[in-house]
């Protein structure tokens, strides 16, 4: 073990973990806005609405990441008419590469995550909604989107997780990531031990922040499930 | 590749789960140790860490055993033990679910009507937690069955390499990267179907709502 090198690399690493928060955050975001829309196809009863969506997720669920992020970083490049046209600047960089196909595949899971969570919200509620009159758009917005929101919660958390282990999957089309930052230094330095228990470590302490985060956004999010606090 | 990985970590999920369950602290410890890291770091790391750290580290023991030849692992060997490492981890939360939720009153009955240790696990836990954890290895194996994947980048000829050396030496890797993904579409949809099988197959004889 080498620990002046562990030492030396961390500033490197650092840049490296930016990159990672960086893609997961922007993916994630992103994702999220894709997945509501999708969600909401997926559990309509208009068969030209749900059908094209779960095929959409079928196809993200049933194909690994390193094959999708392949056919978007090296299959893209082949048809003259990606090439041609005004989306080409867009997908020679590897990092709008990465942020493309980890948005649609996070999507993906999070709109079937989301669609469990909307079937989940107690059918008394809807009724009461439109009871009261509310049309279908305003029900979605104030009743069933938040609800389904914190039902969802505990599965989103276990998809921002997989997001952040699927970003070292950047790694492999040449992006700059934590991994790729570590595996430019295995390449130089032939200490794999060091550098990617290092990086391993940081991977654990970005877990375990989300973790946290998740759980303290739990406890805000479900104020009814807390035992009363009496104040005298 | 799959399957070899399936079963090196069937037996990991089966240890950690006991040792989860087990009275001893040090088990206990060690098995939430094992399944808080694997679950924390990415798969493409863990990979990178025992193909290349785990070769380096063999070769040190091996020299220091007196012996000067060249030690090198497999990447077959690498990626089995790495996603059967993965699976294991994720496996124990499985089987501890499933052991926990077969309901006490049962095992008691069994005890009571004086069947051994090994029997009680044999004809009353082994075929329930089979029941209770099916659907849980079964979205394992879907995950296992994608992560055989990343084993190209350490150069093993699976499907992922195959494609990726075809799409060099063509130069239509789309071509080759899209019939990738249909073969993994395809490998999904068998097992989805198996599943649903063996689901029901473990489920008759419950009653059904």
């Amino acid at each position: 073990m080498d620990f002046q090198l562990m030492i030396d690399s961390i500033p490197q690493l650092l840049v490296g973990v930016w990159m990672t928060v960086k893609l997961v955050a922007l993916a994630l975001a992103l994702g999220i806005c894709i997945a509501i829309p999708l969600a909401l196809g997926r559990v309509s009863k208009n068969p030209f609405l749900w059908m094209p969506v779960y095929s959409f997720i079928f196809i993200f669920r049933g194909t690994p990441l390193l094959v999708q992020i392949f056919i978007v970083y090296y299959g893209f490049g082949q048809s003259e008419s990606v090439r041609e046209s005004i989306f080409w600047p867009f997908f020679k960089e590897a990092y709008w590469c990465a942020i493309f196909t980890f948005s649609l595949n996070t999507a993906a899971y999070t709109a079937e995550i989301l669609r469990g969570a909307i079937q989940a919200v107690p059918h008394g509620e809807v009724e009461a909604a439109q009871a009261l009159g509310m049309p279908r758009l305003l029900m979605l917005r104030r009743v069933v989107v938040p609800r389904a929101f914190r039902l969802a919660l505990p599965a989103y958390g276990n998809e921002i997780i997989l997001m952040l282990k699927g970003s070292a999957l950047a790694s492999t089309i040449t992006l700059l990531d934590l991994t790729g930052v570590a595996r430019v230094i295995v390449a130089r330095t032939f200490a794999p031990y060091e550098l990617f228990l290092i990086a391993a470590v940081m991977y654990l302490v970005l877990t375990l922040i989300i973790v946290r985060t998740l759980k303290y956004a739990e406890w805000r999010l479900s104020p009814h499930l807390r035992p009363p606090r009496y104040s005298d | 590749m799959a399957f070899a990985s399936v079963a090196v970590g069937l037996v990991f999920g089966l240890i950690g789960a006991t040792a989860k369950l087990s009275n001893s602290v040090i088990a206990r410890g060690a098995a939430t140790a094992y399944t808080a890291i694997v679950r924390g770091i990415p798969e493409l790391l863990l990979l990178l860490i025992i193909f290349y750290g785990g070769s380096l580290l063999l070769q040190q023991i091996w020299r220091s055993l007196g012996g000067d030849s060249y030690v090198e692992i497999q990447p077959f060997v690498a990626g089995t033990f790495t996603l059967g490492f993965v699976f294991g981890a994720y496996a124990t939360e499985v089987f501890r679910g499933a052991i926990l939720s077969v309901p006490k009153g049962q095992i008691e009955a069994a005890h009571a009507v004086g069947m051994g240790r090994l029997q009680v696990l044999r004809r009353v836990m082994l075929p329930q937690v089979w029941r209770f954890a099916l659907p849980g290895l079964g979205n394992l194996w879907l995950v296992l069955l994608k992560d055989t994947s990343l084993i190209s980048v350490v150069n093993l000829n699976e499907l992922m390499y195959n494609s990726r050396s075809a799409a060099g030496a063509t130069r239509e890797p789309f071509t080759f990267f899209v019939a990738a993904a249909v073969i993994y579409l395809a490998f999904t949809i068998v097992s989805m179907v198996m599943l649903q099988y063996s689901e029901k197959r473990a489920r008759r004889g419950v009653r059904q709502s």
